[in-house]
């Protein structure tokens, strides 16, 4: 029992192993690109299109944080799950209450 | 003689579970800092012109500099976990010294910044800001309440990074002890099976020895893994989310003019 337990441990342990150095680099890379991006888009003037684009480049760059530095993308699926969780009860309480805030 | 079989005690480890336990905490952060930008999206919405106005008055350079900083801390940051994954004690040393260092960096330049408004006598409730129409008022409220509880968060993060720097620098002792020994004989040997020291009483009347107490000390880094990965990934989940929140920080904020 306990070493089968051990097994599996050790095979998640190694599945997790192989991520090189160099995928860090690339998403670093990338998150910098991004931020020019923002930086351009924002100095481009295009009204409320610049705040849904500012977001939207956030909401990606934050999206590749949390999968590779922070290794959502290796975890189990309950890691997953549970974030999934929280980042819809976000959503819930911003949506629902600034609907509510709109139209007063 | 008589061999008696040591092995360092080890103690039952919940790596998922303490991981899970570390994100059960980031959303309560998640949960803390999103209240705080539905605030800003309201009053957003309330004053759009006082906003756009007020904004504009950001130093967007400095907001651009630091996010390079933490972005750049973040990469830092995985890569001491990395190292440490792969045993590599003074490599996941250095790069944590370096996010530590951006860290400190990204305060100063916080401070500037702060300064620099405070100068111009923009912070809350100033006599200039009364002078000033309510929504730029609200959008400074929101400025400092913001950014301030991000920088005490990176504040705590330095501590947390500074312990864990302590923690993967020393090499700690561990006391051994071994009882219910009765033997006048005693053998210490290495993995390989060479002998350290070796303890015999022979002869008539020799006193036999009962208990061992050994003062161990780590000199390799054949665990260092088990012992500190699990720590230095959960601090590096916290980093990471500091950064994430300034992502979204930065260009509602500095940005959106």
């Amino acid at each position: 029992m306990n070493e089968t337990m051990n097994e599996t441990i050790n095979e998640t342990m190694e599945k997790k192993n192989p991520r090189p150095f160099s995928t860090y680099i690339l998403i670093w890379l990338g998150l910098l690109m991004l931020t020019g991006v923002t930086i351009t888009v924002a100095g481009l003037n295009l009204g409320t299109l610049s705040v849904l684009g500012a977001i939207v480049i956030a909401a990606i760059k934050s999206t590749l944080v949390v999968l590779y530095f922070m290794h959502i993308k290796y975890e189990d699926r309950v890691f997953k799950i549970m974030l999934g969780l929280a980042i819809f009860t976000l959503v819930v309480i911003l949506v629902l209450t600034f609907a509510d805030v709109s139209y007063r | 003689m008589t061999t008696v079989v040591g092995t360092m005690p080890q103690a039952h480890k919940d790596h998922t579970g303490a991981r899970i336990g570390m994100w059960l905490f980031l959303f309560t952060e998640i949960l803390l800092f999103g209240g705080l930008f539905l605030l800003y999206a309201v009053y957003r919405s309330k004053f759009p012109e006082d906003f756009h106005f007020a904004a504009g008055t950001l130093d967007t350079f400095m907001g651009s500099l630091n996010t390079l900083i933490l972005l750049t801390s973040s990469l830092t940051m995985v890569l001491a976990v990395a190292n440490l994954e792969r045993k590599n004690r003074k490599y996941a040393a250095i790069f944590l010294s370096a996010t530590m260092v951006m860290g400190v960096v990204f305060l100063i330049n916080k401070y500037f910044e702060w300064s620099a408004k405070f100068h111009h006598g923009l912070y809350p409730n100033s006599e200039v800001l009364q002078q000033h129409t309510g929504g730029e008022s609200v959008f400074y409220s929101l400025y400092y309440l913001m950014t301030g509880l991000h920088g005490l968060h990176i504040l705590i993060g330095l501590a947390i990074l500074g312990t864990m720097l302590y923690f993967v620098i020393r090499r700690p002792r561990k006391k051994l002890r071994l009882s219910g020994v009765n033997s006048t004989g005693l053998t210490l040997k290495n993995r390989s099976g060479e002998t350290l020291w070796e303890h015999s009483e022979a002869g008539e009347g020799a006193e036999p020895v009962r208990e061992i107490e050994m003062s161990l000390v780590y000199t390799d880094n054949e665990d260092i893994t088990d012992r500190l990965g699990i720590k230095l990934e959960n601090a590096g989940l916290y980093w990471h989310l500091v950064d994430v929140i300034w992502i979204f920080l930065f260009p509602l904020f500095y940005l959106i003019t």
